[in-house]
């Protein structure tokens, strides 16, 4: 363009036109719709598919859905129901079953009457897992999570409150002795009888102990034996008993894989990778079949335990490669800093290091207990009433045989709510940490 | 002065042992060892104990008495008068089966829904999603359950293809899809076959050394040679002509619907097509995260990068961005591996006859050695995971990041 | 590690069901339960209700020995089993006796160490088809495929059964009643074998039962019954009698509503001396004179219990055949009280 015209014409416009609407094409839903669904013959052609397949699987099962009978005693009373109002050969659900079922599936054999203490107890867990989870939290709520475990065992089993407060003591016995006598004796003394006195305490005194103070002061809940938990009760227990117990094996494991000990370091690689190696319903079938072969004779404490201390040897194994990712990914500079302050092994590792790793571990950590959560389904196999098992047994009753897929349907949901929940958090948990670290 | 500190060299203190931390981690170590030989004697004596107590002897010799029962999916021949250590060789086949093909399988899904995932096609991202959290919420368990019980309901009977019975063979009569399993030709290998076998062998290390070749050109030429189209035809070309000039000595042996069920070809049994899909469904959902996130650690600098260089997209994906997902990829990808080949022990929950139900289940159940048939199993599956481990590392090594 | 270790002792300490010795009946009245294996859900046999509350033909079992043993029949814990762990739980003494329609064989009572202490019900395997089939007995099952439940006698007996007559079949081996049921009635497989009384269990349960047909052959013998470890035969005698009592009493026409009456003394002395009026058959088992009156008060005679869980007025409908008295043509012979 030549600029001759410049000074006499003037291209700005002095008033603005009003806006237009975008072409139709353009704009709003179309728009939308043409860039994600149909930008190209690749896009068009898995639109197309994944629409029949959604349609597909929906005429499927919708109408089995809708036609969702409620109120029935059993599958007869169902499928005479559904007879009555839809035909006999329109698909239908016997969902009556849930309604008939549901406290059994969550509680198991629980008695009904004391449906709030598991539920107390997971509020006592979540209360405890907050300062862990959200560091906003005051650090003094840490004291009421260590004193957790005890607490939900005493909700959950109930029994004298003595016992679980006896046990505990000796923890704290054994942390008073540890400040005393390493101030005034050494380190090693002091941990040598924190190790070796609350043993004594427990193995010698706390049995008569808690006694004792039992027949003195009777404070306690209805004792209730394992064989009455079951459904997700039951599933929960030996989830999050097993990731409990075994944080603190875990973390040792964790410790003795990365050291120089020649010894410890080997010992702790074949732990780790024996118990790796070996399918989780071998060692259920191990801790149902074998595990009284191991123990003294005589010796014989019921299959529930059993699980728990074969899922916590278990999920140790998974939770120390865990922990060894986060130690592995803190900075060098870190492990020499804490060096260079003359910290010996266990202060380094307590004050500096584990802090650190840990934090950057509880994805991970969270990650395992969603798998050992949906694993605790395979007790199944040796005979616990898990909600599997549980679904099996209300089908062996007369009123519900013939049944299938409503109790599965249940189930899956509910582990697809809890499971899917606790996947969210540790993917926000991952996201957080990653800006922190950048 | 230098002397002043040298005699302590010589003598040797007690608390040394405790205080020196030269001595120390030895003292630590020894203080480990014994507890440890202690803990495993205790083990011992306590099980030799109770084996007496039970009036149990620790023999093996029950793998040398005959089973006394049936296995419907036998890689080897197998009857039930066939011994116990024979079953348990049927049961290690078959888990070794279910565990490539689920392995293949979830490698497949697991890349497509990881790509599909990132596709800018809003449905088919959000159906991956679905698919993903679906089935990385649900116990593995339930899937396989419902799975088999699915294709149980489905599926037409063997009944249904008789004549009016609304169902057909698809794949020009070829294969058969029952609510029992898939049931699909074998070919049945003739006089010449093995002439045919050896040429496809050779046709194989053919494309091998073109491709070899091809490269140690372009690296000193800088020519390009059509890799793709050569290769292809040295597949096809050389076996399908020794296929005719041997007078076609491979036969297909088709599925005929006779009795109760079809006879002839090979029955892929829904027990095994269910653990097999559940498997690899399962797995394929975790593998999806692991590409997706893959694939997003590859910073787009890269791509750009290899544009910038004139390289086309195939290339580019091929050269620059799928060698460094791969690094972040395999790692985990081993670990999904190991889990599939152990979660194959879940077989027992659809009768699918896999080491576990059958050295693990029926075999201890009949003789009561549980002992040593879990110890068996045991060490089976740890041999399994080992070897996939190492394999996998040294595959792990070679692409590894060269640090210099 | 330390906090496990010691929160496992606590719990032993709180949970442990005591030390398993020789004398069971002795731990039994210590321990104040009886605990018992039961299988974790067949139906007529034992299945929990919706309080949680076990009930069954062989749940009574156990309840008859805790009755007589403890004079409680709600003092039991029953432990779910599965095929493959039952044997190990009472070989480990987790549990005191096992009621869990199991089959009395050779090799289980020789060389497992146990001891089968009588037969509570006389079982037979056999097959169900869908009358559509046209097949009207085991021997035209050739090449079909059956449905087996895995971890029990029936896989052994159905690889002899078409083995002697030369047959061929596809087994599909399914871990549990369910889950073989929905195969069944989904066509995956031609026939179902079990136990015939499952069979029966089950036929009753499909949408059209007159759709199937449990064929004429019973291919094996599956005495059933309740067993015990071997080497204490007192706590055998007191399982062996308590069933015993059931069956005799259903002999001498004692039932829960009369056995009071009959209590008080008859002019029968075996009844006097089964309900204790006579003799000190109690005392010699280690139990009180009216053992055998509590059973028969509150769990019932053999026939009342049969009736209740499995007989011909429940779903199950079950005919007494083989497991009536041997004085109406069946197999029952309870020995003499004497």
């Amino acid at each position: 363009m030549s600029d001759t015209n410049a000074h006499s014409v003037r291209f700005v416009r002095q008033s603005m036109i009003p806006e237009q609407e975008p072409p139709l094409t353009e704009a709003g839903a179309i728009k939308w719709i043409r860039e994600n669904l149909f930008s190209g013959w690749l896009n068009i052609l898995l639109t197309v598919l994944s629409v029949a397949f959604i349609y597909y699987v929906l005429s499927h099962m919708l109408p089995w859905f809708l036609n969702t009978v409620w109120n029935a005693g059993s599958l007869s009373e169902c499928r005479e129901i559904r007879n009555a109002t839809w035909g006999s050969d329109v698909p239908s659900a016997c969902f009556a079953v849930i309604k008939d079922r549901w406290p059994q599936l969550l509680f198991g054999f629980y008695p009904s009457d004391y449906y709030w203490r598991p539920v107390l107890a997971l509020v006592v867990f979540l209360a405890a897992i907050a300062p862990v989870l959200f560091s906003g939290l005051p650090r003094k709520m840490l004291w009421f999570s260590l004193a957790s475990p005890f607490l939900m065992f005493f909700l959950l089993w109930g029994g004298t409150i003595w016992g679980p407060i006896v046990v505990a003591s000796g923890f704290v016995l054994g942390y008073a002795l540890f400040v005393g006598l390493s101030k005034a004796a050494g380190t090693l003394v002091g941990v040598i009888a924190a190790i070796v006195a609350p043993v004594i305490y427990w193995l010698a005194i706390a049995g008569p102990l808690a006694r004792g103070l039992g027949a003195v002061l009777p404070i306690g809940l209805e004792f209730v034996p394992s064989d009455d938990f079951g459904g997700f009760t039951l599933s929960f227990i030996i989830g999050i008993a097993g990731i409990i117990l075994s944080l603190p094996l875990g973390i040792l494991l964790a410790l003795g894989r990365q050291s120089d000990l020649f010894l410890i370091n080997k010992v702790s690689v074949a732990f780790i990778e024996v118990i790796r190696g070996v399918p989780l319903i071998v060692w259920l079938f191990t801790a149902s079949l074998l595990l009284n072969y191991f123990l003294p004779p005589g010796t014989n404490f019921d299959l529930m335990l059993r699980v728990i201390i074969m899922v916590t040897l278990f999920s140790a194994a998974y939770i120390a490669e865990v922990i060894r990712g986060g130690l592995a990914a803190l900075p060098r500079g870190q492990y020499e800093a804490a060096d260079a302050l003359g910290l010996d092994y266990w202060k380094s590792m307590r004050l500096i290091i584990l802090p650190q790793a840990l934090k950057i571990s509880i994805p991970g950590i969270v990650n395992t207990f969603i798998g050992l959560f949906k694993d605790t389904t395979l007790v199944v196999f040796i005979g616990l009433l898990d909600p599997i098992g549980l679904s099996n047994a209300i089908r062996a009753t007369t009123d519900w045989q013939g049944l299938y897929w409503e109790l599965f349907v249940f189930i899956g949901l509910l582990f697809f709510i809890a499971c899917f929940s606790m996947g969210q958090y540790s993917l926000y948990l991952e996201r957080k940490l990653q800006t922190g670290h950048r | 002065m230098a002397s002043l500190s040298d005699p302590q060299r010589d003598t040797f203190r007690l608390s040394q042992l405790i205080n020196d931390s030269r001595y120390r981690s030895l003292t630590i170590q020894t203080v480990a060892m014994i507890l440890l030989v202690l803990l495993f004697s205790w083990l011992v004596s306590n099980t030799v104990q109770n084996l007496q107590a039970l009036g149990k002897d620790f023999d093996f010799g029950f793998l040398g008495e005959p089973a006394g029962y049936d296995i419907n999916q036998r890689l080897i021949e197998y009857n039930s008068q066939a011994t116990h250590g024979r079953a348990a060789l049927v049961g290690i086949l078959n888990t070794i089966l279910v565990a490539v093909l689920g392995c293949a399988l979830a490698t497949v899904l697991g890349i497509i829904a990881g790509v599909l995932r990132l596709s800018n096609n809003w449905l088919v991202a959000k159906l991956m999603a679905v698919y993903v959290e679906a089935f990385r919420n649900v116990p593995l368990l339930l899937w396989i359950i419902a799975i088999f019980a699915v294709m149980a309901e489905s599926m037409p009977q063997p009944r249904a293809f008789r004549e009016g019975g609304g169902a057909e063979m698809i794949l020009f009569d070829s294969v058969a899809v029952t609510n029992r399993g898939v049931y699909i030709p074998t070919p049945v290998w003739g006089d010449g076959s093995t002439v045919l076998v050896i040429v496809f062998l050779a046709s194989l290390v053919g494309i091998w050394a073109f491709r070899r070749y091809a490269r140690k050109r372009q690296e000193a030429t800088g020519d390009i040679l059509p890799v793709f189209w050569v290769g292809l035809g040295l597949f096809f070309v050389p076996s399908v002509l020794a296929y005719f000039v041997m007078g076609r000595p491979v036969t297909l042996d088709y599925p005929e619907l006779g009795g109760f069920n079809f006879t002839g070809g090979l029955h892929l049994r829904n027990s095994l097509i269910a653990l097999w899909l559940a498997l690899s469904l399962y797995t394929g959902a975790f593998i999806a995260e692991i590409v997706r996130a893959g694939i997003l650690a590859v910073s787009k600098g890269q791509t750009e990068a290899a544009f910038a260089l004139g390289l086309r997209p195939g290339r580019t994906m091929n050269l620059v961005i799928l060698p460094q997902a791969m690094r972040v990829i395999v790692p985990p990808l081993i670990s999904q591996y190991l889990n599939l080949t152990k979660n194959s022990s879940l077989a027992i929950a659809v009768g699918y006859m896999d080491v576990r139900s059958t050295l693990g289940g029926i075999t201890i159940n009949q003789t009561g050695r549980e002992l040593e048939g879990m110890l068996l199993l045991g060490a089976f599956y740890l041999a399994t995971s080992l070897v996939i481990a190492a394999v996998m590392n040294v595959y792990n090594n070679s692409i590894k990041l060269k640090e210099r | 590690m330390k906090k496990s270790v010691i929160l496992g002792a606590l719990t032993i300490a709180g949970l442990s069901a005591g030390v398993a010795g020789a004398a069971t009946l002795d731990d039994v009245k210590t321990r104040g339960t009886l605990i018992c294996g039961v299988n974790t859900g067949l139906t007529g046999f034992a299945a929990p209700d919706a309080n949680g509350v076990w009930a069954g033909f062989d749940v009574d079992m156990c309840r008859a020995v805790a009755v007589a043993v403890l004079g409680d029949a709600t003092a039991v814990e029953f432990v779910p089993l599965t095929g493959q762990t039952r044997f190990t739980a009472l070989a480990s003494g987790q549990i005191d006796m096992l009621s869990r329609n199991t089959t009395w064989t050779f090799s289980r009572d020789v060389d497992l160490k146990f001891e089968f202490v009588g037969v509570n019900y006389y079982d037979g395997q056999g097959f169900i088809a869908p009358k559509a089939l046209g097949v009207s007995s085991a021997k035209e099952l050739d090449g079909a495929t059956i449905c087996i439940q895995t971890g029990t006698t029936t896989e052994l007996n159905l690889a002899d059964f078409f083995r002697v007559n030369n047959m061929s079949y596809e087994p599909v081996p399914i871990e549990t009643n369910a889950e073989a049921l929905q195969q069944y009635n989904a066509g995956a497989c031609d026939a179902y074998t079990t136990d015939a009384s499952g069979l029966a269990a089950s036929r009753a349960t499909f949408e059209t039962p007159s759709d199937h047909v449990i064929l004429p052959e019973i291919i094996s013998k599956e005495p059933l019954g309740p067993l015990v470890r071997h080497g204490d035969s007192e706590w055998g005698d007191v399982v062996r009698w308590s069933l015993n009592a059931m069956i005799a009493a259903e002999e001498y026409g004692v039932t829960s509503a009369n056995v009071a009456e009959l209590a008080k003394g008859t002019d029968n002395p075996e009844i006097n001396r089964l309900l204790g009026t006579e003799g000190n058959l109690g005392e010699m088992l280690g139990l009180d004179a009216d053992w055998a009156e509590r059973i028969i008060a509150t769990v019932g005679n053999y026939s009342e219990s049969f009736e209740r869980n499995v007989g011909e007025n429940t779903p199950i409908g079950l005919a007494r055949g083989l497991n009536a008295q041997w004085t109406e043509g069946g197999l029952l012979y309870a020995p003499p009280f004497r």
